[in-house]
């Protein structure tokens, strides 16, 4: 056992509410609810997917030029950053199932920092974009930006809609494990309990397996 | 670590903790084959219809690396795997039922 366990020298013990039959029901049954969440999480994501899918079928040379208008390098960049996140999100439940609480710390401090890395160069990008006038729908003037094909607007409302709804994903997130690093600098996480650093470090992932997706999809396929 | 001795108490856990070494290699396959794509996309010309699906193949790998260790469905139960993949059934659902219906279409000129 680590030396800055929590438990002040005892072991920590898991609290099984009455409902329970024992310790393991119950982290199975957290753990369960939270796979529940996250098929609604891929149905969301999902169903924008496939509409994008379908109009690219449809329209697919002004879908080019809608990509073209995108930096595969600060995607790139957001890439790397959103993995590098996930890491430490893995390696701090591993932490705190070890009873490391100070490393299970810094590894959720540097997971925050990376989201807020994210969603600067998110800002960067949008910034650039409503600079050129490309905006969603109808709100993109084709003639005033120049667009080769007049629906260039369902293009960048596709582009928005899931880069905005991944974006707040992160901020929620962050947010999310904000609310786990208060939690495990109190000491309230140990060797026997640690189901909402597990949940949200799931949630964290499928962020981050979300961008894996997105990242061709918008930025290098188009 | 809770201790032998508690072996059968129904009030312990007994994690499984994966060793770090497993993090360190899944965060390494995973910046390796973030470059893969991007390398992949440079001859995105030469490879014409296939650079689409290789891009996809990529992701698709890097996924279940994400998946299996990261949210470590590689040690869960079978119900957790099973919850999961409904999504990607009934995604696999609404695609294909989409995909027959754009492409059964029939362009009519209304004859009046």
């Amino acid at each position: 056992m680590s030396t800055d366990s929590t438990a002040h020298g005892k072991t920590p013990t898991a609290h099984v509410s009455h409902h329970f039959r024992d310790a393991n029901q119950e982290y199975e049954s957290g753990k369960q609810g939270i796979w529940l969440f996250m098929v609604t999480e891929i149905l969301m994501f999902g169903a924008i997917l496939v509409g994008y899918s379908i109009f690219h079928a449809i329209y697919p040379e002004m879908f080019a030029e809608g990509a073209k208008s995108l930096d595969w390098k600060m995607g790139f960049i957001n890439t790397l950053v959103l993995i590098f996140s996930s890491f430490t999100m893995a390696i701090s439940i591993s932490f705190v199932q070890k009873n490391q609480t100070k490393k299970a710390a810094i590894a959720m401090g540097t997971t925050i920092l990376c989201g807020a890395i994210f969603m600067c160069i998110k800002y960067f990008e949008y910034t650039h974009k409503f600079h050129l006038g490309l905006y969603p729908g109808r709100y993109l003037d084709a003639a005033k930006v120049g667009a080769e094909h007049a629906n260039l607007g369902m293009y960048f409302g596709f582009y928005y809609c899931m880069t905005g709804l991944h974006g707040l994903h992160v901020l929620i997130g962050m947010g999310l494990i904000t609310w786990l690093l208060i939690r495990t600098i109190r000491g309230d996480f140990h060797s026997q309990y640690w189901i909402p650093v597990e949940g949200v470090g799931i949630f964290w992932h499928i962020v981050d397996l979300i961008w894996i997706f997105l990242f061709p999809l918008l930025y290098l396929v188009g | 670590m809770a201790g032998n001795n508690h072996k059968n108490d129904p009030n312990v856990l007994h994690p499984h903790i994966a060793p770090m070494s497993t993090y360190f290699k899944v965060a390494g396959v995973l910046f390796a084959l973030t470059f893969l794509t991007v390398i992949a996309h440079q001859f995105h010309t030469q490879l014409g219809a296939f650079a689409a699906p290789i891009a996809f193949i990529i992701a698709a790998v890097k996924a279940t690396f994400v998946l299996l260790y990261f949210m470590h469905l590689k040690d869960d139960n079978n119900m957790n795997r099973i919850i999961f993949s409904t999504g990607f059934i009934m995604l696999a659902v609404l695609l294909i039922f989409c995909v027959i219906d754009i492409v059964t279409r029939v362009v009519e000129v209304s004859p009046l």
